[in-house]
């Protein structure tokens, strides 16, 4: 069950009003979805639709020798057939770097891939039609001639760059940076103890059930493009949208209606999304275009793939010391737009060592362009490499001194009362809890019996294994992430709240809903500051045409930013209605309050005037008002976090496992997680959301990875060889929760959408290995399937 | 040229009569043709459940069969099946428990549900995450959602666990 029952209604410290607040609300958003009465991008209609298919290179890097569309151009139902030069006319490139990462470089990328394709999967031409299937077979009968170029698929290969992917580039470096607190080879050479690893992390993807969609509407009419598009970043897209197909921004809007799961796979510029808007310009009507789901594999960004090796230092007490780390990491042919493809490296080196009190601190990472799918941020963004190299080589230094590991870490994490911190990579904690969340955590799984229970296992020759994993996480990050380098992404988001005439509050909020509840704990928010009951809350998010401008969902900021937008929003709104009623009861404002949907008495709490009867005489007979008295029932409130570059929260999780030493295969029993995401909104929503979280944190460490062969043909690029997370081999997740409010901002909501993915493969790792123990053997290249632990069973 | 065979199907009670080309998957025809958009179409290739829908009371995979293999067949979807209240504690059971985010694979796991719930009153939390197994969700832990259902299947025994 969910544990909100030991959660207080208010952390203390929060500002927060009384009213919804802490409360496991079901979201009423999520009737329609329950009913299959959602409106999805592929379920919209339009008049005079076309549909765009894609014709994408075979081959991981070739020239276009010869590419004839003609046949195709004459297939039934075929509106038009386009290269990428045709494109190109109407939708100019980009080039993916931004300024804070110094050095980074990528090449211009166009719509469709123009001469050359740089990775099998690249879209180059497309071939609209009247149907989909249409489209399709139109799409058999397009020809090509290839002349196939060398590939770079291995990152080795591309660091040491005999051959070079854009020669333009000069090498096939796209970013590096180094870091050094100094003082490192002194603490290795003082260090009683030296424990080095590498770890390898495959390359995965996010595997969104509805696959990224697009629908773009222009009116030549007006000069007009309206985007119906399954995305996290609404004004991002219609910023993307003007400048690269050169319509005034103010003549594009951009409607997210429902997103079928994003995870960060949605918030990034796709080429056959750039082309599908462009097409709908040069035809002038509707075009749709939706990524099945083979296409997804080879065209949707892939993440991680990282190879690291780390050195860690201690004293023979369990004082940690120093961190050495390097790490080397691929991306695909292009940094991907306008994030970068830089980003989840330098994540890397932010955050590693992250949770720990040692003041030295080393690292290298490079990021190397290949001929595969690019890849960029996708959910918890360098966090579950960070985490788990972190926590892996600190279960190796535990496991060196013969230290219990709740103990080691106990030692190590960072004090508590330490706050304000500046850790050794230069980032700085507001107020973290480690060891409260350590303590609660140990409590919570009954760590000593655990271990107990393992040991009279083992005896039996039952092999189970519990592994814990510290974590920070970034969240709610200001404009140091992204506008700082020169990316038109903001780092503010607003809310407006408006009293209708009912009494009803309409809320319009540039945070988006991608399924995480966003609308949900905004409706308890807006409802607890104006003082209405839920139901009389409506929520508007996801396009740009009305909501505020803001950033929209991604680095686990909706509630903490948007939020807080809206908290601001709905006291204004109260502020405003109490400024009516104390007029129209001829009260002091002073002596009144909003509880219930009326204007009360604030001591008695006597019912003064309905809502619905202050919005009547405020919209209908504002003539029975004071002459100059004019009534504001719309209230704009925004909010952008500054003081910190980001608002850090910790949390730690643990997993008990059970690995056939026979079979290899590895039985997930229960995993545990405590989180400090500062003021918990709605347990019951943060709760499921970690647990998700947490879930494709197990993927990525025990089934899933894009598997590419030496010439770069992705082998498994579908879902009955690609494994996912099923319910049947997910454990029961219990999740706890420590409030340490940010003071930042009244709120003090901090992000939770990340956590679980961040620390789930480092615990899951470091059970495997407690497991195995007995056996000397050790996995540390995720994932971690039978084979590979076979291996290091030296059984295979 | 396409083959185009009449068909007539009982869809969520009602009879229906179309031209359907034979090579059509039954939620295509559904989706595009019937406007019946809460059967997704996830994978295509039967792996994902999210097109999972329901012929003659047995649950199938809406892009695993033809169109044209429904005829004489009764038909029902998530809107049906809505409509009639046949999923309505389960429904309710999903809501309270947030065993949704993003919804999109929720018409396919509640049809896979509701096939558990009418048809193994004695189900463990096991035997409920087994029988979910060919649905996929990205968004939740599938906790909740085998919360829901559990919740369901005991309720319905009367409350014994």
């Amino acid at each position: 069950m969910n544990a909100r029952a030991e959660l207080p209604l208010h952390a203390p410290g929060t500002q927060v009003d009384k009213g919804y607040i802490g409360e496991s609300v079901p979201r009423p958003q999520a009737k329609r979805l329950l009913q299959g009465r959602g409106a999805y991008t592929d379920d919209l209609r339009f008049p005079r639709l076309a549909h765009v298919v894609f014709f994408r290179s075979p081959h991981a890097h070739a020239r276009i020798k010869r590419l004839d569309l003609v046949k195709a151009g004459k297939a039934p139902g075929v509106i038009g057939v386009f290269d990428g030069r045709a494109v190109a006319e109407y939708c100019s490139p980009w080039i993916a770097v931004l300024g804070h990462l110094k050095g980074i470089k990528s090449p211009p990328q166009h719509a469709l891939a123009i001469d050359r394709a740089c990775w099998q999967g690249e879209p180059v031409a497309a071939v609209v039609a009247e149907t989909r299937a249409q489209a399709e077979d139109a799409l058999q009968l397009v020809e090509a001639e290839w002349e196939p170029l060398p590939a770079v698929i291995d990152m080795d290969e591309a660091l040491e760059g005999k051959r070079v992917i854009h020669p333009d580039l000069g090498d096939n470096i796209c970013f590096k940076r180094e870091l050094d607190t100094g003082g490192v080879d002194e603490a290795f050479a003082k260090a009683d103890v030296v424990v080095e690893e590498s770890y390898g992390f495959g390359r995965h993807t996010g595997v969104c059930l509805e696959g990224r969609a697009i629908l773009a509407d222009y009116n030549a009419a007006e000069h007009t493009l309206t985007v119906y598009h399954a995305t996290q970043a609404p004004h991002m897209m219609q910023d993307i949208f003007s400048r690269h197909l050169n319509i005034p921004e103010a003549n594009v809007r951009v409607i997210a209606k429902d997103v079928g799961g994003s995870y960060g796979i949605k918030v990034h510029v796709y080429a056959d999304e750039m082309a599908t808007a462009a097409l709908s310009v040069m035809l002038r009507r509707p075009v749709k275009f939706l990524a099945d789901r083979l296409e997804s594999f080879v065209s949707d960004i892939h993440a991680r793939e990282h190879k690291v090796k780390v050195r860690l230092a201690c004293t023979k007490q369990g004082e940690i010391l120093a961190f050495d780390l390097w790490d080397l990491t691929a991306i695909g042919p292009y940094s991907v737009y306008p994030r970068t493809s830089g980003i989840e490296g330098n994540q890397v080196v932010n955050l590693t060592g992250g949770p720990y009190k040692h003041k030295q601190y080393r690292a290298k990472m490079q990021v190397v362009f290949t001929n595969k799918n690019v890849t960029c941020q996708y959910r918890a963004v360098g966090h579950p490499i960070a985490v788990a190299l972190t926590e892996g080589i600190v279960d190796l230094a535990a496991a060196k001194l013969g230290m219990d590991p709740a103990e080691f870490r106990r030692k190590n994490l960072i004090p508590d009362d330490a706050y304000p911190y500046t850790f050794a990579s230069g980032i700085k904690f507001e107020k973290l809890s480690h060891h409260k969340t350590l303590g609660r955590l140990l409590e919570l799984m009954d760590y000593q019996k655990l271990r107990a229970e393992q040991a009279s296992l083992r005896k039996q020759g039952v092999h189970r294994g519990i592994g814990l994993a510290a974590m920070i996480e970034v969240t709610n990050p200001s404009p140091a992430f992204y506008g700082v380098g020169g990316a038109r992404i903001s780092a503010q988001d607003g809310a407006t709240i408006r009293l209708d005439p009912t009494g009803m509050i309409t809320v319009l909020c540039s945070v988006t809903e991608q399924g995480q509840g966003a609308e949900g704990v905004f409706a308890q928010i807006a409802a607890s500051a104006v003082g209405v009951t839920i139901d009389k809350v409506r929520l508007t998010t996801g396009d740009t045409g009305v909501t505020p401008y803001g950033g929209g969902t991604w680095a686990s900021r909706g509630a903490g930013i948007g939020g807080e937008a809206v908290l601001q929003a709905g006291r204004a709104l109260r502020s405003n209605i109490l400024d009516i009623a104390a007029v129209v009861l001829n009260m002091d404002k002073a002596e009144l309050d909003i509880v219930g949907n009326e204007v009360v008495n604030k001591l008695t709490l006597e019912s003064k005037l309905p809502l619905a009867e202050l919005g009547r005489i405020a919209y209908f007979r504002p003539d029975t008002l004071p002459p100059k008295f004019q009534s504001e029932l719309t209230v704009t409130r925004h909010y952008t976090p500054r003081e910190y570059g980001f608002t850090f929260t910790n949390g730690i999780q643990a997993s008990y496992v059970e690995v056939d030493s026979d079979t290899g295969f590895v039985k997930l029993l229960k995993h545990w997680c405590v989180e400090d995401c500062g003021t918990v909104i709605n347990p019951m929503l943060v709760d499921e959301q970690i647990r998700g979280g947490i879930v494709q944190g197990i993927g990525a460490a025990l089934f899933e990875e894009c598997l590419y062969d030496a010439e770069g043909q992705l082998l498994n690029g579908n879902m009955a060889d690609y494994l996912v997370p099923m319910a049947a081999e997910m454990p029961d997740i219990v999740c706890a929760h420590v409030e340490t409010p940010t003071k930042q901002s009244e709120l003090g909501a901090k992000g939770a959408g990340e956590a679980g993915t961040a620390g789930a493969p480092g615990a899951v790792m470091n059970a495997i290995n407690d497991a195995l123990a007995p056996f000397g053997a050790r996995v540390t290249a995720q994932p971690f399937t039978p084979e590979r632990i076979l291996q290091a069973l030296r059984k295979v | 040229m396409e083959h185009i065979v009449q068909t007539t199907l009982i869809l969520n009670g009602v009879a229906v009569t179309r031209s359907i080309p034979a090579r059509q998957h039954l939620v295509d025809f559904l989706r595009e043709e019937m406007g019946l958009t809460g059967s997704h179409v996830g994978c295509e290739h039967g792996v994902c459940g999210a097109c999972t829908l329901r012929v003659d009371g047995k649950i199938v995979r809406g892009c695993l069969m033809l169109a044209v293999q429904a005829n004489g067949r009764k038909v029902d979807t998530i809107e049906g099946l809505s409509d009639s209240g046949e999923l309505a504690e389960l429904q309710r059971a999903f809501h309270e428990h947030n065993a949704l985010q993003c919804g999109f694979c929720t018409p396919g796991m509640l049809l896979a549900a509701q096939d558990l719930v009418a048809s193994r009153p004695q189900a463990t939390r096991d035997e409920i995450r087994d029988h979910l197994s060919g649905n996929y969700c990205r968004c939740t832990g599938y906790h909740a959602i085998v919360d829901a259902v559990e919740e369901v299947v005991v309720a319905r025994r009367g409350g014994k666990k």
